[in-house]
């Protein structure tokens, strides 16, 4: 890049910028622009009405901010409600669909199988689908009469109506070891009578919602067929002379996975949990099509939460704020994640710890730039 | 072919990778039967759970409304019948269906266009600023898009394009992953085809449409696919730059037969078979492309 500045030449520099011209004209248009007028909105009193530009709007400050995580109202326990909606679907979405992934490229993996073309194509077929045309065939399997009760029912199981049970998962799992009175009652009065952010302790730990539960497993379903491919190249970069030195040091196959290609795939790994948590708190086109929040607010997400607040209810300063405060949502949870893998990796040291190196100098020659 | 290095070292590497980490020094004939065995099973049983639930899909589409509802999990209509079908197109689906033609031809041609000139002026181009335009584009991949719906929607309200074409395309015409997939095929391409044509007198844009396009063909058909399927399949954008029933594409039309009025409980074979209609341009393609479209995905996924 420096190189770049000193050797300019006139021409060059002219034609440089005329190239890159469109990509940052339309970038800053509907990018960059867009952040500054939605940052000037949640700082002001527009209601929706005329241009936010215009000179009848107001400079409120972080009096929209403070409304949302201050001020008792219904905007603030519904905000709030998004966020634990969205903790749990993170909570169960990037583990699994993690472990999900790595499971199936390790599967694809085996040198000694054939046709693995296939099953890749299979796995991968649904994240190149529309969201919308996934999300109409999981309205059908979950739908209270759907295939997935018909699988229960050949079981002796009695599915529930998956999308109008607004049930908390955790709450009936504390019914069933007499915390709480049931998933409809009340739950214990020290934890209805304590509130954060106008939700009392009760519903914090409520778990995700039977009907979030069917977003959860479509997601998890969808995903895993990209974090797969990420995992299998991966796979595929670290070096056969790594797994030679290990059956030389006559270590198991159980063992050469655990202590040599996992350790060898971090690079991945973080890759995947990093775009997973960033994805996950992004959760939109599955509310919207699928639930539009329902049943009970139980599916309710921060992104969708601003969505309807701003366009349906004209609430524009909050709904604005709302993204800012998804936004630092997203950033903190990447800085953790980066900081506590980090930490990880520096206290083991252990016993193919040479290896890993070796790997990590593999990865850097080839250059592949998924690790 | 040989240029598409970039595109294709997953499937290189895997020649010169390892024997699976199940490989034992001294084989055992009947273990690693079994073995066989087991990944075979597990590979066939996930296989079903992703394969499935578009079998009843398809199954459900061309079924009577009482037969949908009646064996949900038989994918074989008792009664074959395509008035699933039929109804959709006496009603605005082919609407939806040209809408998203119209937006995805001109936002992949845009993109390979815009894309190209800008990842090849990145790669080749001494000019002051490089450095700084390739920071500023790599920043703003880093913006999560669905933060970006309320303020999407309050600017092209301001432009006064809402509503329009030129709202639903416009934004969409450039994006940076694109930028970057070109720029690195370029970095990876050696520069004495373009060193000859400029020797021969031909000028920068010159050089570039008909020297340096043609050479580039894998990666702008990395890109049109990319480009294609992700306009194709966009929702949030089509939700806040329109609003009219005639501007709606098939993500806000088919949405919008879900969630409408009908009611969740019946007319499962019409919410399907619209399902199988939207999924068809961009299956096609996905079979067709397939190798490139996953080492496209990487590349997508990747960041400098």
């Amino acid at each position: 890049m420096k190189l770049g500045s000193k050797n300019a030449r006139p021409a060059e520099t002219r034609s440089g910028w005329l190239f890159v011209s469109p990509v940052i004209i339309i970038l800053g248009l509907f990018l960059v622009l867009p952040i500054l007028l939605a940052f000037w909105v949640s700082l002001s009193d527009w209601q929706g009405r005329g241009s936010p530009l215009s000179p009848g709007v107001n400079f409120v400050g972080g009096e929209n901010y403070q409304q949302l995580l201050t001020q008792d109202s219904l905007t603030r326990s519904d905000f709030a409600t998004s966020l634990r909606n969205n903790l749990y679907y993170v909570l169960l979405v990037v583990p699994i669909q993690t472990v999900l992934a790595l499971a199936l490229a390790l599967l694809l993996n085996q040198r000694r199988l054939k046709g693995l073309s296939f099953f890749r194509t299979a796995y991968y077929f649904p994240s190149v689908t529309s969201s919308v045309a996934i999300a109409s065939v999981f309205l059908f399997l979950f739908a209270g009469g759907g295939s997935i009760n018909a699988l229960l029912g050949i079981f002796g199981i009695d599915g529930p109506n998956w999308f109008a049970d607004p049930r908390g998962v955790l709450h009936i799992v504390l019914g069933w070891v007499g915390i709480g009175s049931g998933p409809d009652g009340p739950g214990p009065t020290f934890m209805t009578s304590h509130d954060f952010l106008g939700l009392t302790w009760w519903d914090w730990v409520s778990g995700p919602s039977v009907a979030m539960l069917t977003i959860i497993a479509l997601v998890i379903w969808v995903s895993a067929g990209g974090y797969m491919l990420l995992f299998l190249a991966g796979l595929q970069n670290i070096s056969s002379d790594v797994y030679e030195a290990a059956s030389i040091d006559g270590a198991s196959s159980w063992r050469t996975m655990r202590s040599v290609t996992v350790p060898l795939l971090r690079p991945t790994l973080f890759t995947v949990l990093t775009l997973g948590l960033i994805g996950t708190w992004q959760v939109f086109d599955q509310v919207y099509v699928m639930s539009k929040g329902n049943p009970g607010k139980t599916t309710l997400t921060p992104a969708f939460l601003s969505y309807d607040q701003s366009i349906n209810n004209g609430e524009w300063g909050t709904g604005t704020a709302m993204s800012f405060i998804l936004f630092a949502i997203i950033i903190v949870f990447t800085a953790i994640q980066t900081l506590v893998l980090r930490e990880k990796d520096r206290e083991s040291g252990g016993l193919y710890s040479r290896m890993r190196r070796f790997g990590a100098a593999q990865n850097s020659n080839q250059g592949a730039g998924v690790s | 072919m040989s240029q598409t290095s970039t595109t294709t070292r997953p499937a290189a590497s895997r020649a010169t990778a390892s024997p699976s980490p199940a490989a034992a020094p001294r084989p055992h004939a009947r273990r690693t039967a079994v073995l066989k065995a087991l990944g075979y099973s597990a590979l066939t049983v996930f296989a079903l759970l992703y394969l499935f639930p578009f079998v009843i899909q398809v199954g459900t589409s061309f079924k009577t409304d009482p037969d949908a509802t009646a064996n949900p999990l038989n994918p074989i209509p008792s009664q074959f019948t395509t008035a699933a079908y039929q109804s959709l197109f006496q009603q605005d689906f082919p609407l939806w269906f040209g809408n998203s033609v119209v937006v995805a031809v001109f936002v992949t041609l845009g993109r390979v266009f815009f894309d190209s000139l800008a990842g090849y002026a990145l790669a080749r181009l001494r000019f002051r600023g490089r450095g700084a335009v390739t920071l500023a584009i790599v920043a703003t991949m880093a913006v999560p898009g669905v933060v970006l719906l309320i303020p999407k929607f309050l600017i092209i309200k301001q432009f006064g394009i809402y509503d329009t074409y030129a709202g639903m395309v416009v934004p969409l015409l450039a994006d940076a992953a694109g930028v970057f997939i070109m720029k690195n095929f370029f970095e990876s391409v050696p520069v004495s085809l373009e060193e000859a044509a400029k020797l021969d007198g031909a000028g920068v844009f010159r050089t570039f449409w008909s020297v340096v396009l043609p050479i580039a063909r894998p990666a702008l058909i990395t890109i049109t696919i990319i480009a294609f399927q992700s306009s194709w399949n966009e929702l949030p954008h089509f939700l806040v730059s329109r609003q009219s029933p005639e501007t709606n594409t098939l993500t806000t039309g088919v949405a919008g037969l879900l969630t409408g009025a009908l009611g969740s409980g019946n007319r499962y074979p019409l919410k399907l078979a619209a399902a199988v209609l939207m999924t068809i341009p961009v299956a096609a393609m996905f079979f067709v492309f397939q190798k490139r479209i996953i080492s496209g995905s990487l590349e997508g996924a990747v960041k400098e």
